[in-house]
């Protein structure tokens, strides 16, 4: 009786050690980079381009290059992911079509960004025409995002009772405006909260715009979508892997990873945030 | 109840235009696995009808050699200096002369070439009729119809060559080498010890979180389990880079610390966050009664945990330590940026070494579109492609068993 009570206590503390290590890591690799970035960042950090050979100067460029791709992906995959889903949980009956989708949407998660970043070349860049550009980089950080889209669209509205669909077809409402005046609605919150998480996936993204979007040095804005651009995480890979002067270029890879950390953060926040405050509206309501 | 005809067939036309427009954007996935497939294979499949030998060039012999044909692997070595007898080649006891274009100036002065080299297909000619242990590398175009030597024939690279290749030399010239074992072999090492390091943490963190932790410490963890998830790969390389690769270095007292090691060691924690996800659901669907029975029966906790829940919920925990294995297989920036990127079949985790992601990002860039070594990183991308729906589609059997 005893001997059995000291194995689940070992086992028990052992289970916390681990769990608490794993947090521990995630606090050491955050703490490690907030406190060596935050002695880089500072206004002109954040707002002046780069000099003396990316070793001075700020990560401007970067910022707005990262910002231009996350909204140009947002606008591919948003739209198109939540109307898929929607058609997905809403509209479609249990035939091979649906089935096909299906399949199609997992595989097309769990191909690699690199090989995004592949196709994203052969198709957008050399065959479409658009080269090393905004269009190029969006179009394939899109694609690379559609399945995390359709996946959430589809789980938030799998969660809403068909009680309510019962209720408003009941009422004489039409399938569309069914979807449109009551499940959107009811919705939206996880949606929303999904929605976000995937900006921030996207934004962290390198490997899909290596080739198709992102240039080493550019002193200037892009002034059109067909423009290559500067990218954060492109940034902190380049600076962090090559140049000759590192003891130069280290303080700015530790400021552009704490940026990109930052982001992160307030990204997961408002997520958290967002379904905190929904959760319970949602409790209190029904 | 008078129900207007005309608006109420506008309200039908728009559900169905809607419904369309749905059907339409749902397709697009599909559309895009497609198009992945085909432009993918489409340029990797190319590398097999490609010379193997670099393009625009030709390999020459003086016309008595009895040698026709050099495999790559041969005529890598002979340019090495590392076969210097033409006998080792099964040809004649005769020393290697190698003569690139650049020799040419050895061999003539710029008068005898003349002014706009129009001499030079004639030199060459000469330079390879007098020595009769040359082997020269040399363009095409300088071949003209008077040539008297031998031009080796070409073969083209064969699927043999690049799934049983063990060297990686994509710009090697005269015949670049691209074999996949070097590569595939860096990508399983790193994987698998990724995920057995990755696998005990993982499971344990489930478990905890399943089992043991309260409402509050759960709504603790399951954010920075989260965030875990959302840290950008190059985030993980570069603490790599500067925190783990000098630790590893001197842990194990090593040359270099870019190694395996690292990488696994990265990749282990970013694939924790979809072990933990997958193994806590799996853990939670152990039904209510087969618990209760456990514990009825005089089981402890934790013998009901390793009894009963773990057996139940086993197929969960599979399908998560193979997505983990998904993960860490296509994960490119991370491993990229601390592994070392050395193209060589490794012997020990403490190595440097390579991936295919690596390989591809590393390698793309520098590669001139539509040329062997853009065909090549294509075929690894196929490659790629082809191993994480192999695991897709096993974490889709696994599931369905469940199921059943």
């Amino acid at each position: 009786m005893k001997k059995k009570q000291v194995t689940q206590n070992i086992a028990f503390w052992i289970f916390r050690i681990f769990s608490f290590t794993v947090v521990g890591i995630l606090f050491w690799i955050l703490g490690f980079i907030i406190s060596k970035g935050i002695q880089v960042i500072n206004w002109d950090f954040l707002t002046q381009p780069p000099t003396d050979g990316m070793t001075g100067g700020g990560i401007f460029p970067a910022i707005m290059g990262t910002l231009y791709l996350t909204i140009g992906s947002i606008i591919v995959a948003f739209p198109i992911g939540v109307l898929s889903g929607i058609y997905i949980n809403e509209y479609a009956a249990n035939n091979w079509f649906v089935k096909l989708i299906r399949i199609m949407t997992t595989n097309l998660s769990s191909v690699p960004s690199i090989v995004f970043g592949l196709f994203g070349m052969a198709l957008f860049v050399n065959t479409l025409g658009f080269g090393d550009s905004i269009i190029a980089g969006s179009l394939t950080l899109g694609l690379l995002t559609l399945p995390v889209v359709i996946r959430v669209t589809e789980e938030a509205l799998h969660a809403i009772d068909d009680s309510f669909r019962t209720a408003s077809y009941a009422l004489g409402a039409t399938k569309l405006q069914t979807i449109r005046k009551v499940i959107l609605p009811m919705a939206l919150p996880n949606i929303m909260t999904g929605l976000i998480l995937s900006i921030g996936r996207v934004s962290g993204e390198t490997a899909p715009i290596l080739f198709t979007a992102v240039a080493y040095f550019l002193p200037k804005l892009p002034s059109s979508i067909f423009d290559q651009v500067m990218a954060l995480p492109y940034h902190l890979y380049v600076i962090s892997t090559s140049g000759t002067d590192l003891a130069a270029s280290r303080p700015i890879a530790y400021g552009t990873a704490l940026v990109l950390i930052v982001i992160i953060l307030i990204i997961n926040i408002i997520a958290t945030l967002l379904r905190n405050y929904f959760g319970k509206k949602v409790k209190t309501n029904f | 109840m008078y129900i207007n005809p005309m608006k109420n067939g506008l309200k039908k036309f728009t559900e169905a235009i809607t419904e369309k427009i749905l059907l339409f954007s749902s397709g697009i996935t599909t559309l895009t696995v497609i198009l992945i497939v085909i432009f993918l294979f489409k340029e990797g499949m190319g590398l097999f009808s490609s010379p193997d030998i670099e393009e625009g060039y030709v390999l020459a012999v003086n016309q008595e050699n009895p040698i026709n044909q050099l495999t790559p692997e041969e005529s890598m070595e002979v340019f090495d200096s590392k076969i210097t007898s033409w006998k080792e080649l099964g040809g004649k006891e005769e020393d290697i002369l190698v003569f690139r274009l650049s020799d040419v100036t050895n061999y003539a002065d710029e008068t005898s070439l003349g002014d706009e080299f129009q001499f030079l297909p004639h030199v060459l000619d000469s330079i390879i009729t007098v020595n009769p242990g040359i082997i020269a590398f040399i363009p095409q175009q300088y071949i003209d119809s008077t040539f008297t030597g031998k031009i080796l024939n070409n073969g083209h690279i064969t699927a043999e060559s690049f799934f049983d290749g063990k060297y990686w030399y994509p710009t090697a010239s005269p015949s670049p080498l691209f074999g996949l074992l070097p590569l595939i072999s860096g990508t399983l090492w790193i994987s698998l010890f990724a995920i057995l390091i990755a696998l005990p943490f993982g499971l344990a963190v489930a478990i905890y979180m399943a089992e043991l932790a309260n409402q509050r410490t759960r709504k603790i963890i399951k954010p920075i389990i989260e965030l875990l998830a959302g840290i950008p790969s190059v985030v993980y390389g570069f603490f790599g880079l500067v925190v783990l690769v000098p630790l590893v270095q001197k842990v194990f007292n090593l040359p270099v610390g870019e190694s395996g090691l690292v990488g696994s060691i990265i990749l282990a924690i970013m694939a924790l966050p979809t072990i933990i996800t997958v193994a806590e659901d799996a853990i939670r669907t152990t039904p209510r009664s087969m618990r209760e029975a456990s514990l009825a029966l005089g089981a402890n906790h934790w013998q009901t945990i390793y009894k009963v829940v773990l057996p139940y919920s086993m197929s969960g925990i599979t399908a998560a330590a193979v997505l983990g294995i998904g993960r860490a297989i296509g994960e490119t920036m991370a491993v990229l940026m601390v592994s070392g990127n050395a193209a060589i079949i490794p012997s020990s985790l403490l190595e440097p070494m390579r991936t295919i992601p690596a390989t591809i990002a590393a390698e793309l860039g520098e590669a001139p579109v539509g040329g062997i070594h853009y065909k090549a990183l294509f075929l690894l991308g196929c490659i790629l492609f082809i191993l994480t729906l192999i695991i897709s589609i096993s974490v889709e059997l696994i599931n369905t068993r469940k199921k059943a």
